[in-house]
Parts: structure tokens; C-alpha cells; sequence
């Protein structure tokens, strides 16, 4: 899959790493983001766009760590980032991760156009504090706008994704 | 699986929480929503529009965009082949303003173009060149009213005056409360921004459009009038919907898209950003509520008299319904003998509005509900006392002479939420989270007031006034597996698990296939006004009875049997008095089962010029509970809990169900405390999502839900449509709590800052 090069702008070719492996972006706009880049370039349609503002969430994506809107990112400054998106977090085998199923029974999945953005940033939130309060959560989630759910089933798929890994975790 | 074996309850059937089929694609990032869509040579399309709320257009000069490397083509009103126009009720809004014509608001659709890259789009549309002649725009709705008022457009700028007389309209109470009510603008705020892919046939005589929308059929009747097409000459496939909620039930980009298609003979892509999806839709409509309730010695309501003046905008849209549905619903889920209820809604330069869910009622009953408050006080009656010693009943007569036929358990609902226990006050060293503004604005707990409020309504489901709204769905049963089709618009509800369940239970099978949503099958009607439980529910479900009643005749047949003697048991028929039985599956072995239902709800009638008629096909009903932490210094509200019982009939899955609940009381939370669309002089102020607040994590409350379970005879199933009202009455409730809290009266919503500081900079302390 490959975005046609709009006939009269300056083009670049660069590579980004993401989900761990290189791909290459040939003959592509110098002003495109890195939301705009994954999906029409790489064949990554998983990261949504509804905002264009970073207001959000459904676009994101980790990049070197942090969660980021991908439509705030210009992606040929992700040169050199590590970036994973959601195609990154599902098990290669075609399962679903701890977070996936967690927010699948929990019924936190309507329409689903945040649900991606909402994979990526409650996987990153997990990864930087495993216990979180109840508070920690609803801030770490905060920047993601759900427009179906009033979002009581994404907290409870949070509580369940949590006990599901402090079951797994080894005791100290 | 416990709980399946316990209850005996198969997986995946009725009344169980069974999982949507569509969920392991959505968590994964795999479902394509129509935005996702690709093709192989595909162009991006994209609409010019109106700067101006109103002006002539004097001539439009495209001429430089088509000088741009990459333009593929540039449309106007000189080339849409068919009806320049559309709209659900009147065709008034036109496909493309042509030169000559006057533009009624800012947003509306000049030209479209075809390029290779959306940026190259972007730049085409810049490049074309419009005179306009700048009118003076008419933005005040009150100004329709006057006759002096110079029309903006030909068929005037009232869309509908309605009023409903009941009894005596000179009768007086002796306790009397008065107040006028103001709604602001709200958006639907879908996250799936407008999206559609059109592909032309090769012959050039037909096109299919990939599209996300609340109504495939009645896109196609009106985007076909346009193209001058045949109706099967237009095929539509739903695109992954991302949420809807009204604002896909209007043509939006359909038309342009397919132009562009049929144009340029290549697939086109066209997608909205937030700032045109604001343009781009209807929203809800802007109100102004006069009412006055009278109430005896007891608290009893003796007559409602009430005065809507709806916003319409430039173009009618739903209007005309959705002022129906305002001032037929002006009495509230309660008893009331007499009513003066006059209602308008107008045209203005102001953005169309038409649907949104609850559409026409939200404004009434905000209106209602903050009356009954004020009526408890003017009574000396708990708000809750006053509402049940006028709730509602099955068999009692609405102000349309309507005699309401369903279960109404408007008390039932009422004590439920009462029922519920009240959080515990605020804490001394609450966490800052906790606190009306949230970690940002940090206040302190002497300055924070806490207030309870409540809210109850009755809502119409299914569309009225004589509209035959049926849906259709067809069954197959083959070794053991069913396969459903239908053309019900899947928006995010989770109609997919439902018609999944229905064919469980009825057919006795696990596997249920679901055919693609598209025009292949005839009209579901709309994903609007709680419908498609009731009405593509009550098809699958009449489809999949008439396979079953097929299916018991072949085996009575085939194995010497009486059929009435015959049942489906869990995924075997059975034989009710002896000891045989033979799997769905080994019955349908090699053999095909095949029907195709419509299904209609009973007819309903218009109004007649009183107001007077069955209008409306069924009714439910819930009731709100809201408490409030409101900071009087800073201006800011915190929601600390919502309890709410709610009329559902039969949960035919309840996950789904409190998933509808929770989903709307945040939508009418947003209502009562944020979400505004600011317009001055006809032109959008906010159209974005940093600029239109929309509740986060941290804006919406505890919710707490009782399912209200009293299985409706005149429901399919026994189920009521349960979307729209949980965001209605939650928003009085939300504003009665503030009223609460502040110990003064609360006239607008969104409530501002500025309305809830005590003592505003610059007053004496």
C-alpha cells in the first residue's frame, strides 16, 4: 500500500523503525505526520485520526518510550525513533494481549475508533506503574476521548488488565 | 462458563452478556472503519465552502485550481446531474450552491475537487476563486417570528409551527411555577470523522460507495435523485462506523464523493477533518423553552402550558420531527389533564441542525424537569415525592389524547434511583482528583458545595406521525449455521452481537454468519430514535422464527411427527412428549432454510392542528439521580455520582445495555457542563476539539444502574430501544443538583463558570 506523491511538492525518502522492524517511505511529502505516514504509507491503519490537535488519543502511539500523538509528530523527524502502535502490541500468533481481552469482556469496545488509541495508551501506562491508583489511571487516560462508552467499562477493563498481571507476576 | 451452566443460559444467547463479533478486530486496530478504506488508483477528494452565513453567489472562477499538477477535476453546481438538492423531509439543501443562488450558512458546499494527495486538494480548493455579495445574515430565531422579517429563503423561515391544545387551556393552579429555559448548541462529536469511498462501475453508469452512515437505504434515494441515477444503479456497503448519534443520519459527503467517482472514472477517497465535520453535519438544535405548570393543593398537575422556539439553521433537515417530538413530550413522564404547548422551529443562517440522540426531547424535558424542582420547592414537597405523585402509568392519556399502551414504570424507576445509596461527603483531604476542576485547578473544600438533583423522562421510540419506518432481514440455516442478513446500520450499538443472539435462541445453533451491511436487501430504516432493538430486532427475530416454523414442518414431515409437537431445546429439536430428539445441525444437514421478513410497527397518525392524534409508536421511560461538588469561588462543578434506573423492557444483553447507559449519561453530562457550539453572527467560533469540550475520564462520575426489567407485550422480545434515554434526563438532573448546590435557579445549559461563582471579581465580598 502506497499514498500517490502529491505531482508538485518537494519529496523525501527516509526510514523508521517501528514495531522493530525498518520500513522504508519513498517520494513522501516533507509535511506529512507520522499518523499520515503510518496509515497511508506503511499499511499501519491501526492508529486513528479524529482530531488533527493532539486532543484526542485516538493516534497514539509509543515513541522511545512515551506516548504520543502520532498527528503531532512530523514523521520525517521519527528518523531514528523507536515507534510500536498497536499492530505492535498484538501477539504475532493472531491472540489478543492481557489489555485486548480485558477490554474486550469488559465491554469498553462500542464503536471501537478509540479503542486502539486506548490499547497503546493504557499498555504504556501498565508498563511505567503496574499498581496504579485509581487516580493515576483516570490521569493516564485523560488525553483519551471515548465518545460512546462514558468510559466505566474502559475502567474496568484497566482493574482487570491490572489483576491479570499482579496474578502473573512473581511473588517478591 | 460458570454462570452459563448455573442458569442453564446457552452462550451467546439472549438475555446474556454475549460478546460483539466485531471486538477482537477493534482492540487489535484491524477493524476498518470507513477511513481505513483503500484502492488501487484511488484520489482524494474535498469541498469548498462557504466563508459566509449568508451571501449571493456572484461567479465562481475554478480555473486556476485546474492548473494544478495533480487536479483531476473540479466540480460546481453546473455539474450535478441530476436534483441539486437534498434533505430527509424537504430536498432544500443544495449539492453545490450554483452562481446566483444566495449561500445560508457558513459551511455550506460551493465545489469539489479530485486530486493526487490531500494537500494537492487542499491548495486546489484555495485556488478557487468565488465573488461573493455579503448579505446580513439572520441569526436571532426570535426574528422568524415576526412576519416583517424578510424571508431567506423561498419556502420561508418557519419550518414548522405545531401547537397541542388539551382540556381546558383557561384553567388556573393554585400553586404556579413560571420560567424560561435556554439550550445551547451541542455536537454529536462522533470520533470517526466523515469518511467515504465511491468506486464507478466500469461502464460508468453506476457507482458503489463505501460509507459510514445511520441509513444506507435512505442515502441511496437521495443520492441517486442527485447522480440522475436509478436507484440500483447505487449501491452503498456500510464502511466501519465510528459512532454516530445523529450526525450521519443527513447527506454529508455522499454526493460529492460519487460526482467526483463518476467524473474522474477512478475511486475517490474523502475524508473530513474535525474543523469540517463541524460544518459538515447537523447538530442539535439550539432551543428557547417558555413553560408554565400549575399544580392543586397536593402537588397534582392540573395544566402545562409551554412556548419552543427551535433553531433550525439554514436548511430543514429533521426539524419539523424533532419540533414534534419537543413539544409532544412537553408534559414530561407525568399525569397532566390540560396544555397550551406552541412550538416553532425556524430557519436562520445559523448552522443546520436536525438530529442528535434524543432529538427534540432533551429540550423539552430540560425545560420539564427544571420545573418540577422548582414546583417541589413552590409545593413544599420533596422533589421526589412531588414527581411520583404524578408519575405516569400504562393506560394513562398524553396531551395528544395518545393513550400509552407500553409498561411505563415511571415509578418504579423513580423509587429504584432513590433506592440507590448517596456517596459519602466529601472528604477534608480528598484527593485533588477528586475536587470540582481537577488537578489543575486546585481548590479548597470551604469553597465547594455539594448538590442533589433529579431528572425523569419519557421518551418516544421509533419514528411517528405516520411513518412507516419498517426493517428487513433475511435468515439462511444450513448445517447447523445460520447466516443473517440485513442492512441495519452498525454504529458503534451492537447490533451485530444482538442479531447473533436472537439467531441462537430462536434456531438453536452456536454459529451465526452475518452477511455484509449493504443495499443488497431492502430497508432496515434508521440507527436513530432507539429503533433498530425494536425494528431490525423484531426482523431477525420473525426471520428467524419463520426459518425455525420451516425447519419444524420439514422434520415433523420427515419423521412422521405432529409439528406442533416439535420445540427447539438448546441445540436439539425435541419431541415434547417422547423420548426423541435430532440435532438443528443433522436437520439442516445439505438442506437449505431460507425467509425474508419485513417488519412494521403498528401505524401511527399525524398530528391534526391541536395537537391532537397517535402520533408516536411506544414509549420508555428512566429516571436520574445526580450529585454535584460545585466550587463557588472558582466556577467549577465536579460530577461525583450518577444513579439511574432505566426502563429497558427485557436486557437482551445486558452489557450492551449498561454500555448505552453509561455512554449517554456522559454525553448529557457534557451537555449540562461543557459542550457548546459557540456562534456569533452565523459563523462557528469553536470547531475543534481543543475548542468544543468534550467529557474526559476525569469529567464524568461514578455511575450507578439498575435495569428496570418489565418485558414490553408490545416489544419484539419484550426489549425497549435504550439509547436515547439515558441522555436526557440526565442533564436536568445534572443542572437541578448545581441549582442544588448553589441554592439559586438555574436557567441554561451548558451551565458557564461564570453563572456559578458566588462572588464574581469586581462584587463586593
Amino acid at each position: 500500500m502506497t499514498s500517490t506523491t502529491p505531482a508538485s511538492s518537494p519529496v523525501e525518502h527516509y526510514d523508521l523503525r517501528i514495531n522493530g522492524s525498518d520500513h522504508r517511505v519513498d517520494d513522501a511529502w516533507i509535511g506529512e505526520s507520522l499518523l499520515f505516514v503510518l496509515r497511508e504509507r506503511l499499511g499501519l491503519p491501526g492508529a486513528k485520526g479524529a482530531c488533527e490537535q493532539g486532543e484526542c488519543g485516538s493516534c497514539t502511539v509509543i515513541m522511545d518510550g512515551e506516548a504520543v500523538c502520532s498527528c503531532l509528530v512530523l514523521a520525517a523527524s521519527a528518523v531514528g525513533s523507536e515507534i510500536t502502535t498497536v499492530e505492535g502490541l498484538s501477539p504475532k500468533d493472531g491472540t489478543l494481549s492481557d489489555v485486548q481481552t480485558a477490554m474486550m469482556h469488559a465491554g469498553a469496545v462500542q464503536c471501537g475508533f478509540c479503542t486502539p488509541g486506548l490499547v497503546v495508551a493504557i499498555e504504556h501506562l501498565l508498563t511505567q506503574r503496574p499498581d496504579p491508583t485509581r487516580h493515576e489511571i483516570r490521569e493516564a487516560l485523560s488525553g483519551n476521548l471515548c465518545r460512546c462508552t462514558g468510559y466505566g467499562r474502559i475502567l474496568s477493563a484497566v482493574e482487570t488488565a491490572i489483576a491479570i498481571r499482579q496474578a502473573e507476576r512473581p511473588a517478591p | 462458563m460458570s454462570t452459563d451452566v448455573i442458569t442453564g443460559v446457552r452462550r451467546g444467547t439472549l438475555g446474556t452478556s454475549a460478546l460483539r463479533p466485531d471486538a477482537p478486530a477493534k482492540v487489535q486496530g484491524r477493524f476498518a472503519f470507513s477511513s481505513d478504506l483503500w484502492a488501487e488508483n484511488a484520489l482524494w477528494g474535498a469541498t469548498l465552502r462557504s466563508p459566509h452565513p449568508r451571501a449571493t453567489v456572484v461567479s465562481i472562477d475554478v480555473s486556476a485550481a485546474w492548473k494544478i499538477p495533480g487536479v483531476e477535476t473540479v466540480l460546481t453546481a453546473d455539474d450535478v446531474p441530476g436534483l441539486n438538492g437534498y434533505g430527509l423531509i424537504v430536498a432544500d439543501q443544495p449539492v453545490f450552491a450554483p452562481v446566483g443562488s444566495d449561500v445560508l450558512y457558513a459551511g455550506q458546499p460551493i465545489a469539489a475537487v479530485a486530486a493526487d494527495h490531500p494537500d494537492t486538494a487542499r491548495r486546489a480548493l484555495d485556488a478557487i476563486r468565488v465573488e461573493y455579495r455579503v448579505l446580513t445574515p439572520l441569526t436571532d430565531p426570535h426574528a422568524c417570528l415576526d412576519d416583517a422579517t424578510e424571508a431567506i429563503h423561498p419556502d420561508g423561515n418557519v419550518f414548522r409551527h405545531q401547537r397541542v391544545i388539551c382540556g381546558d387551556p383557561d384553567v388556573t393552579g393554585v400553586y404556579q411555577v413560571e420560567g424560561e429555559y435556554e439550550m445551547g448548541m451541542q455536537d454529536q462529536a462522533f470520533l470517526g470523522l466523515e469518511a467515504a469511498m465511491a468506486l464507478p462501475d466500469p461502464d460508468g453508469r453506476g457507482v458503489e460507495l463505501y460509507i459510514a452512515t445511520q441509513w444506507l437505504h435512505e442515502d441511496r434515494r437521495q443520492i441517486a435523485a442527485c447522480l440522475d441515477l436509478s436507484e440500483e444503479q447505487v449501491r452503498l456497503v456500510l464502511g466501519g462506523v465510528g459512532g454516530a448519534f445523529g450526525a450521519r443520519e443527513d447527506i454529508s459527503l455522499q454526493v460529492h464523493t460519487c460526482l467526483l467517482a463518476l467524473r474522474t472514472q477512478r475511486p475517490i477517497r474523502m475524508h473530513y477533518s474535525r474543523e469540517e465535520s463541524f460544518y459538515g453535519h447537523v447538530h442539535r438544535h439550539p432551543a428557547r423553552i417558555w413553560m408554565r405548570h400549575h399544580a392543586d393543593a397536593d402537588g397534582h398537575l392540573v395544566k402545562v402550558e409551554a412556548r419552543f422556539v427551535l433553531d433550525g439553521g439554514a436548511y430543514a433537515s429533521t426539524s419539523p420531527a424533532v419540533l414534534i417530538n419537543a413539544v409532544t413530550h412537553a408534559q414530561g413522564p407525568y399525569r397532566c389533564p390540560n396544555a397550551v404547548v406552541d412550538g416553532y422551529a425556524v430557519r436562520t443562517n445559523n448552522p443546520p441542525c436536525g438530529a442528535m440522540r434524543g432529538f427534540g426531547v432533551v429540550q423539552a424535558c430540560f425545560a420539564h424537569e427544571m420545573q418540577m424542582e422548582r414546583l417541589a420547592d413552590v409545593c413544599g414537597l420533596d422533589p421526589v415525592e412531588l414527581r411520583l405523585r404524578n408519575a405516569m402509568a400504562t393506560g394513562d392519556t398524553l396531551i395528544t389524547g395518545q393513550v400509552v399502551r407500553n409498561v411505563a414504570p415511571v415509578e418504579r424507576c423513580l423509587r429504584e434511583t432513590a433506592d440507590i445509596p448517596l456517596p459519602s461527603p466529601l472528604a477534608a483531604d480528598a484527593d485533588p482528583l477528586d475536587l470540582p476542576g481537577g488537578a489543575g485547578l486546585t481548590t479548597r473544600s470551604h469553597h465547594v458545595r455539594r448538590g442533589i438533583g433529579w431528572g425523569v423522562s419519557i421518551k418516544n421510540l421509533m419514528y411517528s406521525e405516520g411513518f412507516d419506518d419498517f426493517a428487513t432481514a433475511r435468515c439462511r440455516l444450513r448445517n447447523g449455521v445460520a447466516t443473517v442478513k440485513f442492512a441495519t446500520a452498525e454504529v458503534g450499538q451492537g447490533f451485530v452481537v444482538l442479531a447473533q443472539q436472537i439467531a441462537r435462541s430462536v434456531l438453536g445453533v452456536d454459529e451465526v454468519v452475518l452477511d455484509p451491511i449493504d443495499t443488497g436487501i431492502g430497508s432496515a430504516g434508521s440507527t436513530s430514535a432507539s429503533r433498530q432493538t425494536w425494528m431490525s430486532g423484531g426482523a431477525v427475530d420473525a426471520a428467524c422464527q419463520a426459518v425455525r416454523n420451516q425447519l419444524l414442518a420439514h422434520v415433523a414431515a420427515e419423521h412422521g411427527h405432529d409439528v406442533e409437537d416439535l420445540d427447539i431445546a438448546g441445540t436439539d429439536i425435541v419431541h415434547r412428549d417422547r423420548d426423541w430428539s435430532i440435532s438443528v445441525a443433522d436437520a439442516t444437514r445439505d438442506r437449505d432454510f431460507d425467509e425474508t421478513v419485513e417488519y412494521h410497527h403498528p401505524p401511527t397518525e399525524e398530528l391534526d392542528e391541536n395537537g391532537q392524534g397517535d402520533c408516536h409508536v411506544a414509549f420508555a421511560f428512566v429516571a436520574h439521580r445526580a450529585v454535584v461538588d460545585v466550587d463557588v469561588e472558582l466556577g467549577t462543578v465536579n460530577v461525583v455520582q450518577i444513579a439511574t434506573a432505566q426502563d429497558v423492557g427485557r436486557a437482551l444483553n445486558p452489557l450492551s445495555v449498561i454500555g448505552q447507559i453509561e455512554g449517554g449519561i456522559a454525553q448529557g453530562l457534557g451537555l449540562a457542563l461543557m459542550e457548546e457550539i459557540v456562534v456569533e453572527n452565523g459563523l462557528v467560533k469553536n470547531a475543534s476539539f481543543t475548542d468544543y469540550l468534550l467529557p474526559t475520564v476525569l469529567d464524568t462520575s461514578d455511575v450507578i444502574a439498575r435495569l428496570v426489567e418489565d418485558p414490553d407485550p408490545l416489544a419484539p422480545m419484550g426489549a425497549k430501544g435504550v439509547g436515547e434515554p439515558p441522555c436526557i434526563s440526565v442533564t436536568p438532573a445534572i443542572a437541578n443538583a448545581v441549582r442544588n448546590a448553589l441554592g439559586r435557579d438555574v436557567w441554561r445549559v451548558p451551565i458557564r463558570p461564570l453563572e456559578l461563582i458566588e462572588n464574581p471579581v469586581g462584587s463586593s465580598h
